[in-house]
C-alpha cells in the first residue's frame, strides 16, 4: 500500500453505491493511541498485560491506523484483549474467533485483522477452525496465548497441559498428551510460526511485527504465565538464570547459536538435530546450521518447533516464514478474472440470460 | 402436424417421467417443463430422486422420477399423474401408485424382459396384469429398438444410443400433448454442437418418438392444454434453491453491499451454495467453511466488516449454528440464515421434505434470543422472501431465519423476471453520529435498531461482542437491571418488525365457518384444496403465514372471524402450538403428516370436509 495515500474501498468497482475512501497521511502513533478507555481487568502479574503492551508498541512501530485494525477474540482470559484496544474489536464466542476473523478479512481484505486466542480457545473447542484457518492461509495474525491451563474457569487442564499435569479436573494427573502448537500449525500446512515469551518484551515486539508483515496466516505462540492457576509453568526455560541455556532465539540467515557463553549450536546428525559446542571436537562456527525460515520444506522447522527442554533448548523467534498464495487475495483475483470476462454486470443480466421467454 | 381428430382439451395435466437414475429423466422432465412454460402454461415440477448416488441398475431403489404439472392455475406438482413414462419395470413398479385412474402409461417394452421384471420384483411376465393396471391406457412402445433404428447409420457407440432413448420418450410425450419440438431441438443443437453425430442422433430420436405418436394416433387420443394469459415480461423457470440465491443477489444490488456467503454443503440446501459460488461475475464472495459453525461465523465476521452476510443450511446445520446465532443477536448484526428443512430429527430423511424445524428456528438458542423467522411458500417466492429477509436484517440490524424446505428447494415454477422497480431499495443504517462520540448501541426511535459502522471508519472504533452491554455506552455490563432492560429492548426491536411486514390475508370464501391455516411450503396444496372445495360450493377460507416471528399484526383479527380453525402442517403441530401460545383465546384443530412428502390436495380436501362435518 502507498505510504502516503491509502484508498480503502469497502465496495468493489462498478456496483459501488458507497465507497468509503479514507485518504489520510500515515501518522506517527505511540502505543497509547491503541489503548481504549476500559480498565484492564486481568490479574495483577498476569502475562497478558505484557502482551497487550507489546502488541500496542508493535502496532505503533508498524504505523497501523487504528481504524484499519480489527481485533477478533474468542473466549478466555486472553480474549478480553479486544476491549483494551482502541481499534475495531469483536469479542466473539468460544473457539470460533478464527472463523469470524476469516470472515472479516475476506469481506474486507484492506483491514489488518488480529486474532487473539488461547490454548483452550484455539486448540480444544476451536481446534477445527484453527487448523482450517491455517490451512487456507487467510491473512490473519493469530496470537496464541499458551499458559497450559484454563484460567477463566479457574484451573482445569488444557490441551497443552503437560502429561500428568495435576489440575482441578485431573487431580491424579492428566492421562492425555498435549498438543504442541508449532507442530499442529506446521502439520496444518502453516506458513508462519513463531514463538515468544510474555516477559521477553523486545522479542514480542519483533515477532509481532514479523507476523504482521507476513502475508497469510501467521501463528505466534506466546508462552504466557498464569500467575494464579499455573504460576511458573514456563519458568524452567524463562527464568533469568537459565534462559540463555534453555532457549534459542532463531534469526533468519544466522547460525543457530545459543547458551550463556554463545558457544552452543546445532548440527545435523543423520536426520536429527545435535547440540554441539563450538571449540570442542573441532567444531567451529562455520559448522553450525544457519536458520532458513523461508525454506518451503518444513522438516527442519518442525524439528525446531518441537524442541523441548531438557533435551533441547526451546526455539523462540520466527521459526517458519514462507511465502504462499493467500486465500483472500486468491479469491479477489478469481472475482476480478471472472468479472473481466463476463457480460453479466448486474442482477438483471443474469436473470434474463439463458433459457427465457418473453410474454408481450 | 397431421393430427387425428381425437384431441381432448383440458385445463391442466400432470406427466411423470421415470426410469433408472442413468436414464436422464430429470433432464427429460426439465425440457418438457421448459417447453410447456414457453407455450404459456403455468407449471410446477417436482423431482423425486433416489437418496443413493448410484443405486443398482434396474432396481426400485434406483428409480428417478420427475413430475410436471402444467396448465391453468397450477400451484402444485399434482397429487397424481395423468401420464406415466416408465423406462423400465422398476419405474413402473415404483410409480404406478401415482397414476390417476384411467391415465396413460407409456412403457419401453424392450426393457420389460424377464431379468428386469425380476429385478423390479415382478413375479410374472405381465406386470400390467400383476399390478392390476388393465384400466389404464397402456402404450407399449418399443423405445429402445426404435431408438436404435433411428440412428442405425450414424455409427454411434452403444452407450450414446442408449443414452438418447429418453429423447424418444420426450418426442412421444410432445406428440401426446401437441407440443412443438423446437425448444428441445434448439437445446440439443446447443448442447451437442461440438459432437455432430450425437447431436444428429438425439434430434432424430426426438423426431422418431414424435412420429411414433402419429403411427399410434388411431388408438390413442392426444391432449391440448391451453396457455394462460400472463403478465407481460420475461419469464424463466426457477426452483426454490436458485430463487433463494438470486433473491440475495438482488438484495446486494439494492443495498449497495457486497454479498458474502459462509456455508457448508448439506442436502437439500447445497445448491444455493453452488449457485452463489458461480456468481463471481456479480462479485459474490463465497466461503465454503470447514463446518456449519464456521459457515455462520465467517458470515458474522463479514457482517461486522460491512457485507450483506448470509449462511445456508438444513436442520442439522441449523442446530450447529445455534450458539453463533445468539452472538449475532447480541452483537445486533444483520445476517440471514437459510434453513432448507428436511425430515428430522438427526440425519433423518435428508432428501425428503418436512416442516419440523419451526420451533428450532423460533426458540433453539440459549437465553432470551428473539430473531425474525420468515417462511417462503412457493418455489419462486423463495426469491421474494430471500430479498425481504435481507432487507429486514439490514434495516433492523437483526438476524433473520428464512425457512424453506426440500419441496420448495427442488420444485420448479415459471418466474417472471422482476423489473427494476418491483423491489424497493434496501437502506443501510449508516450512522449520523459524530466520530469520537460514537455509541455503538445508540438506537433509532422507530425500529430500535443500532447504527451499522464498518471497520475502516476513523473515529468510530468500537468493540462489540457476546457479553451483555450497557444500554447507553455499549460497554460490558454485568448489572442486573441493565440486563433486564437490554433483554426487553431486543424483544421490543423484534416485535416492531411487525410494523414493516404485510398483513395476513384471507383467501377463498371469507364468509366461511372454517379457516384453514398453513405456513411455508404447503401453500400450493392448501390453496388448491380450498379452491376445489369452493368450486364445489363448500364454504372454506385459507390464511397462509409467511411471516412467523413476528406474526402479522392482524393475526388475531383474522382468526376471530372464524368458528373453526384447522392448522395443517408437515410436523406434529409446531405452528399450532406457537399460535396457542401467542393467541390462546382461540381453539385450534390440527392436521399433521410427516411422510417426508408434501400433502396431497386430495387428503387435505377430505380432511377439511371431515372437520366441517365434525
Amino acid at each position: 500500500m502507498d505510504n502516503h495515500l491509502r484508498f480503502m474501498s469497502l465496495q468493489r468497482k462498478s456496483s459501488i453505491k458507497w465507497r468509503l475512501e479514507i485518504m489520510s497521511e500515515t501518522k506517527n502513533y505511540t502505543f497509547t493511541d491503541y489503548k481504549s478507555d476500559q480498565n484492564v481487568r486481568w490479574c495483577p502479574g498476569c502475562g497478558d498485560h505484557a502482551v497487550l503492551n507489546t502488541v500496542q508498541k508493535a502496532m505503533a512501530e508498524l504505523h497501523l491506523n487504528p481504524e484499519e485494525v480489527v481485533v477478533v477474540s474468542g473466549i478466555g482470559c486472553s480474549s478480553r484483549f479486544t476491549y483494551y484496544m482502541n481499534t475495531y474489536g469483536f469479542h466473539t464466542i468460544h473457539g470460533r474467533g478464527s472463523a469470524i476473523a476469516s470472515g472479516v478479512k475476506v469481506a474486507n481484505p484492506n483491514l489488518k485483522v488480529w486474532h487473539i486466542t488461547g490454548d483452550g480457545d484455539a486448540l480444544a473447542i476451536g481446534g477445527n477452525h484453527f487448523i482450517h484457518t491455517v490451512r487456507r492461509n487467510v491473512d490473519l495474525n493469530i496470537l496464541l496465548f499458551n499458559n497450559q491451563i484454563y484460567g477463566l474457569t479457574k484451573g482445569q487442564f488444557s490441551p497443552t497441559s503437560k502429561h500428568g499435569f495435576i489440575s482441578k479436573t485431573s487431580p491424579y494427573g492428566t492421562v492425555e498428551f498435549p498438543f504442541r502448537p508449532g507442530e499442529l500449525t506446521i502439520g496444518a500446512r502453516g506458513h508462519f510460526f513463531a514463538r515468544t515469551i510474555d516477559r521477553e518484551l523486545k522479542l514480542c515486539v519483533d515477532v509481532f511485527k514479523e507476523a504482521a508483515r507476513h502475508e497469510g496466516a501467521s501463528v505466534v505462540e506466546i508462552l504466557q504465565n498464569c500467575v494464579i492457576y499455573n504460576d511458573k509453568t514456563h519458568d524452567a526455560i524463562t527464568d533469568k538464570e537459565h534462559k540463555e541455556d534453555r532457549t534459542i532465539i532463531l534469526e533468519h540467515g544466522k547460525p543457530m547459536i545459543f547458551g550463556v557463553n554463545r558457544n552452543k549450536g546445532f548440527i545435523l546428525e543423520g536426520i536429527n538435530l545435535k547440540i554441539v559446542t563450538i571449540g570442542e571436537n573441532g567444531i567451529t562456527e562455520k559448522d553450525i546450521l544457519v536458520h532458513d525460515a523461508t525454506c518451503e520444506d518444513n522438516t527442519l522447522h518442525l524439528k525446531l518447533a518441537n524442541m523441548e527442554y531438557p533435551e533441547y533448548p526451546v526455539a523462540l523467534g520466527v521459526i517458519r516464514s514462507v511465502k504462499a498464495a493467500v486465500y483472500n487475495q486468491e479469491l479477489n483475483n478469481q472475482i476480478n478474472f471472472v468479472q473481466r470476462k463476463t457480460e453479466i454486470r448486474k442482477f438483471r443480466d443474469l436473470a434474463i440470460e439463458g433459457d427465457v421467454w418473453e410474454v408481450k | 402436424m397431421g393430427k387425428s381428430s381425437k384431441v381432448i382439451e383440458v385445463d391442466r395435466l400432470a406427466v411423470r417421467f421415470s426410469g433408472d437414475s442413468g436414464d436422464g429423466m430429470q433432464l427429460t422432465g426439465t425440457l418438457f417443463s421448459h417447453t410447456s412454460a414457453i407455450y404459456g402454461n403455468d407449471i410446477s415440477t417436482f423431482p423425486d430422486f433416489p437418496a443413493d448416488i448410484r443405486a443398482p441398475q434396474g432396481t426400485i431403489g434406483g428409480v428417478s422420477g420427475f413430475q410436471v404439472h402444467f396448465g391453468q392455475g397450477v400451484t402444485t406438482p399434482g397429487d397424481l399423474t395423468d401420464v406415466l413414462v416408465a423406462m423400465n419395470p422398476a419405474a413402473l413398479k415404483a410409480n404406478a401408485r401415482f397414476m390417476k385412474p384411467g391415465g396413460t402409461i407409456i412403457m419401453d417394452v424392450d426393457s420389460f424382459d424377464s431379468k428386469n421384471l425380476q429385478k423390479a420384483g415382478y413375479k410374472t411376465e405381465d406386470p400390467i396384469f400383476e399390478d392390476k393396471l388393465e384400466g389404464f391406457n397402456v402404450i407399449k412402445a418399443p423405445i429402445t429398438s426404435l431408438t436404435r433404428e433411428a440412428v442405425t447409420d450414424l455409427s454411434l457407440d452403444n452407450k450414446s444410443v442408449i443414452r438418447s432413448k429418453n429423447m424418444f420418450a420426450l418426442g412421444l410425450v410432445y406428440w401426446l400433448f401437441n407440443r412443438p419440438l423446437e425448444h428441445t431441438q434448439e437445446y440439443i443443437r446447443k448442447k451437442f454442437g461440438h459432437k455432430p453425430a450425437i447431436m444428429e442422433g438425439n434430434l432424430r430420436v426426438l423426431q422418431a418418438g414424435h412420429d411414433y405418436g402419429n403411427i399410434i394416433q388411431a388408438i390413442t387420443p392426444s391432449f391440448h392444454v391451453s396457455p394462460t394469459e400472463s403478465r407481460k415480461g420475461i419469464y424463466r423457470n426457477l426452483n426454490g434453491n436458485k430463487a433463494v440465491a438470486w433473491g440475495f443477489l438482488l438484495a446486494a444490488e439494492k443495498s449497495g453491499l457486497e454479498l458474502f456467503l459462509g456455508s457448508y454443503p448439506i442436502t437439500p440446501a447445497t445448491e444455493i451454495l453452488q449457485e452463489l459460488s458461480e456468481r463471481k461475475d456479480l462479485g459474490v464472495k463465497v466461503f465454503q467453511a470447514e463446518d456449519e459453525i464456521a459457515g455462520i461465523c465467517t458470515a458474522i465476521g463479514a457482517s461486522f466488516a460491512g457485507s450483506l452476510a448470509v449462511t445456508t443450511t438444513s436442520g442439522p446445520g441449523l442446530a450447529l449454528k445455534t450458539e453463533a446465532m445468539g452472538l449475532a443477536i447480541m452483537a445486533e448484526l444483520p445476517i440471514v440464515i437459510v434453513d432448507v428443512q428436511r425430515g428430522g430429527p438427526s440425519t433423518g430423511l435428508p432428501t425428503k421434505t418436512e416442516q419440523a424445524d419451526l420451533l428450532q428456528a423460533l426458540y433453539g438458542r440459549n437465553g432470551e434470543s428473539p430473531l425474525v423467522v420468515i417462511a417462503a411458500s412457493t418455489p419462486v417466492n423463495c426469491f421474494d422472501y430471500a430479498f425481504y429477509a435481507a432487507k429486514i436484517a439490514v434495516e433492523h440490524m437483526i438476524p433473520v431465519i428464512l425457512l424453506t424446505d426440500g419441496f420448495l428447494a427442488n420444485g420448479t415454477q415459471q418466474w417472471r423476471v422482476p423489473e427494476d422497480n418491483d423491489f424497493p431499495e434496501i437502506k443501510v443504517p449508516r450512522t449520523n453520529q459524530e466520530p469520537k462520540a460514537y455509541k455503538p448501541y445508540l438506537r433509532d426511535a422507530e425500529k430500535l435498531r443500532r447504527d451499522w459502522v464498518f471497520p475502516g471508519m476513523a473515529g468510530y472504533e468500537h468493540r462489540i461482542g457476546g457479553l451483555e452491554k450497557d444500554a447507553v455506552t455499549g460497554n460490558i455490563s454485568h448489572d442486573g437491571p441493565n440486563h433486564h432492560l437490554m433483554v426487553t429492548i431486543r424483544q421490543e426491536k423484534l416485535d416492531r418488525v411487525a410494523n414493516y411486514i404485510p398483513d395476513l390475508e384471507v383467501m377463498g370464501d371469507e364468509s366461511a365457518d372454517i379457516l384453514v391455516v398453513g405456513w411455508g411450503g404447503t401453500y400450493g396444496h392448501l390453496l388448491t384444496a380450498v379452491d376445489q372445495l369452493n368450486a364445489m360450493g363448500k364454504k372454506v377460507a385459507l390464511a397462509h403465514f409467511t411471516y412467523i416471528n413476528p406474526l402479522p399484526k392482524n393475526t388475531a383479527d383474522i382468526l376471530k372471524r372464524f368458528k373453526k380453525i384447522l392448522i395443517c402442517e408437515l410436523n406434529l403441530g409446531q405452528f399450532a402450538g406457537y399460535l396457542r401460545m401467542k393467541h390462546p383465546q382461540f381453539n385450534y384443530c390440527q392436521y399433521n403428516k410427516v411422510h417426508g412428502q408434501p400433502f396431497t390436495v386430495h387428503e387435505l380436501a377430505e380432511e377439511i370436509i371431515n372437520q366441517m362435518e365434525a
